[in-house]
């Protein structure tokens, strides 16, 4: 028994990432095209050369067709996976293990998500399971809302101090994302103005909230010793980790919101596998699931990147901005690239891919690349009741 | 001897304050408030109030045989009322559940049967009145439920024995509805008041007479009746001392139609002394006259929460609220999909818990599981779990939250991470307050509510409230 991890025994050779946003004249469809299609473009190989697909949704389709009829794959496996917005980031994991046992020498994993066709703003949920009608309303919005308030009272924050704090994680996030081509919001914002926006739960505000788009993004894993076949860039795959929660959090009266169990054991596990003994040193880049400002917070915490109870000053001191000393996000995150569900944990990896490889546009390159480890998170579901999944990406072997 | 062993009146916490109506359309209204159930109650959950506050001041073991729920406002038709009702205070199976059905009058008849009869028998009775902007039933009538439970000594003392009763019935076009409709309608007034002063004396003569009492042994003296002229009228007119009439409490809860006789009963009896006679009078298509008397055991009768307190426990809502409320103005809904009928199947596999607020409670770790878990998420112990009632059990909210987007048929969404006394927590919706006027520490209890309706189903399950 033990968790190996599957360090330097596979890499990524190829990306593609769509915009996000809200793409009213393209359907999923599209937007699977688009993403593979440049990822084709990028390493030369053919769909027929790749041996297996995985493919990522929550709420945009079902089946290995939903792939192999928009791509026309011909006697190809593909399959479905679905881990809520950790989603992209299970399609991965799944075709780097297949490609890490042999079973494949060349995998795909695509991730993509359409949700402004369902006439609402924000996320409607997927679920259509029948039910008794007993389950929690309350939105993501809500439930991360409480983190805010647990913190605060925990480590001696007012309202005001928390405000500031989870304001100018917003504020980071949309510097970064103003300088990234393909995301949703390419504004900066003033400090005042998220401070000042309307409430939507608890007290978050519309800026405390990810951008809801449409888009895909796609990788195709490869055997370590024939990523050079490929490209002279590979990035290695060091770490890959994955928590589903069991959702015990929102019945334990010990838990005070201030922390995401879940997290903070993806963590510890990646960086086992991955040999990493000081994160916030190790690490060029991360990127985190902010869905919500105060998620962003204490994932800084729960991944190390902060001491317990040190990540708010961290903040206000500018460690994790683009010039800091960890830049997490430098894409724009969630809040500002756009959260399309069952995309962005390979959009994650998109930016660990442009940012390690030196791809990344000169006005939002990270400082020390050189590192040349990033790490990415991403979530799914609420406080106390969450999927947690950490990969850890490197530009060299060993 | 036989009588009532506990009783329970149900007011909801919301107030329209009457002016409120002539302030809008410069008619209607009158003086003081009338009470309003909230968006999420309806006949069958505040029927469940009244049940758990009739049951909670009873003795152990005075557990009904059979419950009669009653109401002229009914959350179904076809569907059996009272099944929800004794699912909701979790009555064994082999008790009987059966709704008295649509005019106001089939309540006191529900008691008298019950009276009547040899078994223990919970009378439920709720209502919902209203009428179109400005009328007269708008503003005169209101929301709530009260409900008795009826046995012999056998079962646990009787705190009001049966004296008798008398009922005379006549065929007039006094007060009607068709069904579906939310308004009634009324004859001239004048032609019910001649039409109910000689049913009203015919009953209670023969009624004292079989009882062998005279009205001034009367120590009080209830009348009720959708027609308040008449009720008022009549009330003079009965031989009984004046300060006998007790308040009917108009001013306050106003008329709540086929659950006032029960409301206003147990109202009287929770400040009653042993030895009186109480007079229950109520004018529905004929009259009905019921005499009790208390015993000594009323002295040690504690109920849980009187009228009194509910009437004093009460917050305003604004006339805009409550015409959205009850459908008379449409209001834009949530800009989030309507949520998909509930499942019957689930439902019934899930009735302890859906229904009965039960979880499970893990033998082993004394973990409480809410819903109820077959493998302890503490020890990990399998399918080693006792039934763990909740629906009496208050809590402290550690964390809350308001939630302005989240669907709901009345925004915002208030919820709470509740920690229950004795152990556990569960973040539930609240209802009954005001966003913004809570605070982590503050204490709830649990209260049985209609979350929503889909399909002309109506999915109900349990919130917290500020206890009060």
């Amino acid at each position: 028994m033990g968790s190996h991890g599957i360090r330097d025994r596979v890499a990524i050779v190829g990306m593609g990432c769509t915009p996000f946003g809200e793409q009213w004249n393209k359907g999923t469809d599209d937007l699977i095209v688009d993403s593979t299609e440049a990822t084709f473009a990028a390493t030369g190989i053919t769909k027929d050369e790749v041996d297996a697909f995985w493919v990522g949704t929550a709420m945009s389709g079902a089946s290995g067709m939903m792939l192999a009829r928009p791509m026309q794959l011909h006697d190809k496996p593909v399959t479905h996976v679905e881990n809520f917005c950790a989603t992209a980031s299970e399609a991965l994991r799944n075709a780097a293990y297949a490609v890490a046992s042999g079973a494949y020498d060349v995998a795909m994993a695509v991730g993509v998500e359409k949700v402004k066709d369902s006439g609402y703003q924000g996320l409607v949920g997927a679920g259509k399971t029948p039910t008794d009608g007993t389950g929690r309303t309350l939105t993501a919005a809500a439930m991360f809302a409480m983190c805010s308030p647990g913190y605060g009272k925990k480590y001696g924050l007012d309202e005001a101090q928390m405000r500031e704090v989870l304001a100018r994680i917003a504020w980071k996030n949309h510097y970064n994302g103003a300088r990234n081509p393909r995301a949703q919001f390419r504004k900066e914002v003033s400090m005042e103005t998220i401070c000042n926006a309307p409430l939507m739960a608890g007290g978050l505000g519309v800026y405390d909230c990810s951008g809801v788009a449409d888009g895909s993004a796609a990788a195709i894993i490869v055997r370590a010793e024939d990523a050079h076949k490929y490209t002279d860039t590979p990035l290695y795959i060091k770490a890959l980790s994955l928590v589903a929660g069991n959702c015990s959090g929102n019945a334990d009266p010990d838990y005070d919101y201030t922390t995401f169990p879940e997290i903070a054991a993806t963590g510890r596990d990646a960086y086992a596998q991955a040999g990493i003994t000081n994160p916030r040193e190790q690490l060029a880049m991360a990127e985190v699931h902010d869905c919500f400002t105060p998620a962003e917070l204490l994932i800084y915490e729960d991944l190390q990147f902060a001491e317990r109870g040190t990540a708010w000053k961290e903040v206000l001191d500018g460690t994790f901005d683009l010039e800091g000393a960890l830049p997490v996000n430098p894409d724009g995150g969630l809040k500002s690239f756009g959260h399309p569900v069952g995309a962005s944990g390979l959009r994650m990896v998109f930016e660990a891919w442009l940012q390690l490889r030196g791809e990344a546009p000169a006005e939002r390159t990270i400082k020390h690349a050189d590192r040349g480890l990033a790490l990415t998170h991403n979530l799914g579901g609420y406080p106390g009741e969450m999927v947690s999944f950490v990969s850890i990406l490197g530009t060299e072997l060993g | 001897m036989r009588g009532i062993i506990s009783a329970g009146g149900y007011v909801p916490y919301r107030r329209l304050q009457r002016a409120e109506i002539a302030k809008t359309f410069g008619s209607g209204g009158g003086k003081g408030t009338r009470s309003v159930a909230s968006y999420d109650e309806d006949t069958t959950t505040m029927g469940v109030e009244a049940a758990r506050l009739a049951l909670s001041g009873a003795p152990a073991g005075a557990t009904p045989d059979t419950l009669w729920f009653s109401t002229a406002t009914p959350a179904y038709a076809d569907k059996n009322n009272a099944s929800t009702v004794h699912a909701a205070l979790r009555l064994d199976s082999d008790a009987g559940a059966f709704d008295f059905g649509g005019a106001l009058r089939s309540s006191v008849g529900a008691l008298r049967a019950a009276l009547d009869s040899s078994n223990t028998v919970l009378v439920v009775t709720a209502d919902q009145r209203g009428g179109l902007p400005t009328s007269a039933d708008e503003a005169a009538t209101g929301d709530g439920a009260g409900a008795l439970l009826v046995g012999n000594d056998t079962a646990g003392p009787v705190i009001a024995e049966y004296l008798g009763g008398a009922s005379t019935t006549e065929e007039f076009i006094e007060r009607w509805r068709t069904p579906g409709s939310t308004r009634s309608r009324a004859w001239e007034e004048r032609f019910g008041e001649v039409k109910y002063a000689p049913l009203v004396e015919q009953a209670w003569n023969a009624a004292l007479k079989a009882a062998e009492l005279s009205p001034e042994q009367i120590a009080r003296v209830i009348v009720t009746g959708m027609h308040s002229r008449a009720a008022r009228a009549v009330g003079t007119r009965l031989g009984t001392a004046k300060e006998a009439l007790v308040d009917d409490r108009s001013a306050t809860v106003g008329n709540t139609g086929s659950a006032h006789a029960a409301l206003l009963l147990a109202d009287a009896l929770e400040s009653a002394a042993p030895g009186q006679v109480i007079a229950l009078v109520v004018l529905a298509d004929g009259a009905d006259v019921l005499l009790f008397r208390t015993t000594d055991a009323i002295s040690a009768y504690k109920p849980a929460r009187t009228v009194a307190s509910q009437i004093a426990n009460a917050a305003d809502i604004s006339y805009g609220k409550f015409l959205g409320w009850r459908g008379e103005a449409k209001l834009e809904p949530p800009r989030r999909p309507e949520p998909d009928r509930i499942s019957a199947s689930v439902s019934g596999r899930t009735e302890d818990w859906k229904y009965g607020f039960v979880g499970s409670r893990d033998r082993n770790s004394g973990e409480l599981h809410m819903p109820p878990a077959r493998i302890s998420r503490v020890g990990d112990t399998v399918d080693d779990m006792q039934p763990a009632p909740m629906a009496d059990v208050q809590g402290t909210i550690a964390l809350l939250t308001i939630d302005r987007i989240a669907y709901s048929p009345s925004p915002p969404t208030v919820f709470a991470v509740v920690d229950w006394d004795g152990g556990g927590r569960l973040p539930v919706e609240l209802t009954d307050v005001d966003a913004d006027s809570l605070k982590m520490g503050d204490r709830v209890e649990m209260t049985f509510r209609k979350l929503f309706t889909s399909d002309e189903i109506h999915n109900y399950f349990w919130k917290a409230r500020p206890v009060r």
